[in-house]
């Protein structure tokens, strides 16, 4: 098991290297003067434009500049964002807690309601239940959640005027961020109605941002549960006898989880696209809204470091559920 | 060795040619009810899609003055005139959205297509020659999954300047690695098979190999996989323009009439639910077809 996870472990190195490459490469390889992109529209004269290429080191050898990038990437210096002169590493990680707390309630939300569904279509497979179940699954595959969104929005809040549009809590409320949690630390702060505000402010956000992970567990725990109710030992545990709660809640969901696990695992990359849009529509102030924030204010030195933050975060969740997948299933550690 | 023994197939007696494989192809995709709807959906909005300028009702960019956010007709103070109602500039709905379904088709196809050749292409390569480039290729690959898809192919256009092909090249870009994978693993399994050594033996060149020897028996997941990258291609494409960075208006591009309505979200719920509504049926029919496809086309979900 060892070998397996460092295997893994090295083979991140080059990958970790040519994501630095990519955050990198981006601004300068493809076309157009870095400076002049973040000029915009304004004009910007020769000697002004010759000042900030040398300030922000666009006027040395690229390897240089990429040997630089690459060792203050490496000890957590990312450089300073253009707008705000604050260090893009601080930045990411003030807002980052959002996001998290975001894509947390978002993965509870899809399994306690992915995983059920999923088995109980799988058990009465054909019937009218598991058809409308799939059928709801694939409309959530096929939702494009930036409309989604918006649909709830003018539900919940424009018609029923039962949540808040944007943000993370009223402005009524203000108290110092301990865990990062809204929820959390709106408890802690002991102030009254607090915790609610937050709750409110999360449910839509986390609906939008869950649908799609919701849709594909759903999926693949039906598929994953048909596969394993077909299996030898589960003839075997219903011929002795056992009931059916037992046999699909104990014996066969236990080995259907396993490909769930994974399916969960990879959502990530899913739930950073679809922080991007979900903090968008609801002005949640998180890494996504920050990132498309950054790429408009074409603040390349935000954009290069929070590229090259959320690679390194999504490659190492990746790692992770590798991992834990081999330690599930050892089946697959010697293919390796 | 015993799995060489094990390995020996019965003989093949089904008829063989073009039209026997599309025959029983369709037999299997008609099984799924779902399939076969989404594929009549996805032709009657291709049949749209061309006939836009004959089906819709006035032009997509003309600007009716007396009638700006005027509801659609079954509200109180709808317009005959406006089945779907108008936007903040008194421009019809259904007609920009028949418009619209051009926009999201020609993305569709063409980044399928883009993504598809120069991924198989590459995984061909890859697959094929092994040793270094193969690894080369393979870490590339992993490099590009690495960065959430739409994350990148909007940092993509933000550089390369907002705009509907940079929008579609970004996309394509992004989906290619997914063909490359599959490519590769498909030559993989096929390249050591008796007939890839029969015709090496035989003394075909590598290119005729990888291309006619090969490629048409790695087929059936890449075609699945077009499918899923369409939906997922025209998804995309809406989500760019709708953070701006697609299709720029006044093209009526689902996403980017989605992002001009969302001022008006709470005073006219017509120019927001009906783009995105559009969007959400084409890609239901695209991934209804996906899942036709795959079982159709997945000896191992064949019953027979």
């Amino acid at each position: 098991m060892l070998a397996f996870i460092l295997r893994r472990l090295a083979l991140l190195i080059p990958t970790f290297i040519g994501i630095t490459i990519a955050a990198f490469g981006f601004i300068r390889i493809l076309p157009g003067d870095p400076v002049l992109l973040m000029a915009g529209e304004r004009g910007l004269s020769p000697e002004r434009h010759a000042e900030l290429m040398h300030e922000l080191g666009y006027d040395r050898p690229l390897y240089e500049q990429y040997f630089d990038f690459l060792t203050s990437a490496v000890s957590g210096d990312l450089g300073h964002s253009v707008v705000t002169k604050r260090p893009v590493f601080e930045e990411f990680f003030t807002l980052f807690p959002a996001t998290l707390e975001l894509s947390i309630c978002a993965i509870l939300f899809a399994v306690i309601l992915g995983v059920p569904a999923g088995v109980v279509a799988a058990t009465r497979r054909g019937s009218w239940l598991d058809q409308s179940v799939m059928g709801a699954a694939l409309v959530g595959y096929s939702m494009p959640i930036f409309w989604w969104g918006l649909l709830l929005i003018i539900l919940f809040s424009g018609i029923l005027g039962w949540t808040p549009v944007s943000g993370r809590i009223s402005l009524l409320y203000y108290f110092p961020p301990v865990t990062g949690s809204m929820l959390i630390d709106s408890l802690l702060s002991g102030q009254k109605g607090a915790f609610a505000s937050a709750l409110s402010h999360l449910i839509l956000p986390t609906i939008v941002l869950g649908t799609i992970p919701l849709a594909v567990i759903a999926r693949q725990t039906r598929s994953a549960m048909l596969e394993v109710l077909g299996e030898d030992y589960i003839r075997t545990a219903r011929a002795k006898g056992m009931s059916t709660a037992r046999v699909v809640g104990v014996h066969a969901l236990r080995n259907a989880l396993i490909p769930v696990v994974t399916t969960i695992g990879l959502q990530t990359g899913v739930l950073i696209t679809g922080a991007i849009l979900t903090e968008t529509i609801f002005s949640w102030p998180g890494i996504g809204k920050w990132m498309v924030d950054s790429i408009f204010r074409r603040d390349y030195p935000s954009v290069q470091g929070g590229l090259l933050l959320i690679a390194t975060m999504v490659m190492i969740v990746n790692l992770v559920v590798d991992v834990l997948y081999g330690l599930i299933n050892p089946r697959i550690r010697r293919m390796g | 060795m015993t799995d060489a023994i094990l390995e020996i197939q019965a003989p093949d007696t089904r008829p063989s040619g073009m039209r026997a494989m599309l025959a029983e192809f369709w037999f299997y995709f008609r099984e799924n009810r779902g399939a076969v709807i989404g594929l009549y959906v996805f032709v009657l909005i291709c049949f749209v899609a061309i006939f836009a300028s004959l089906i819709a009702p006035h032009g997509p960019a003309i600007q009716y003055r007396d009638a700006l956010l005027a509801p659609p007709v079954w509200q109180e103070g709808g317009d005959w005139r406006f089945l779907l109602g108008t936007d903040a500039v008194g421009r019809d709905i259904l007609s920009r959205l028949i418009h619209g379904a051009r926009y999201s088709l020609f993305v569709g196809c063409i980044v399928v297509s883009g993504a598809m050749v120069v991924g198989v292409v590459i995984g061909l390569i890859a697959g094929f020659f092994g040793g270094i480039i193969d690894t080369l290729i393979v870490r590339v690959m992993d490099i590009i999954l690495s960065f959430p898809s739409l994350l990148l192919a909007l940092v993509l256009v933000a550089v390369l300047g907002p705009s509907l092909t940079n929008a579609i090249i970004a996309i394509a870009i992004v989906q290619q690695p997914h063909y490359v994978r599959l490519t590769r693993a498909a030559v993989l399994s096929e390249k050591n098979e008796d007939y890839v050594t029969a015709a090496r033996v035989a003394g075909v060149g590598p290119l005729r190999l990888m291309g006619v020897t090969i490629l048409p028996n790695c087929l059936a997941p890449l075609i699945v996989q077009a499918a899923l990258s369409f939906s997922t291609a025209i998804l995309d494409a809406a989500a760019l323009g709708f953070l701006g960075m697609g299709a720029q208006p006044p093209i009526p591009e689902w996403g980017t009439m989605l992002a001009e309505a969302r001022e008006f979200i709470l005073r006219a719920w017509w120019v927001v639910t009906f783009p995105g509504l559009a969007i959400l049926i084409v890609v239901l029919a695209i991934n209804l077809m996906g899942d036709g496809l795959r079982d159709a086309l997945d000896p191992k979900l064949k019953r027979s």
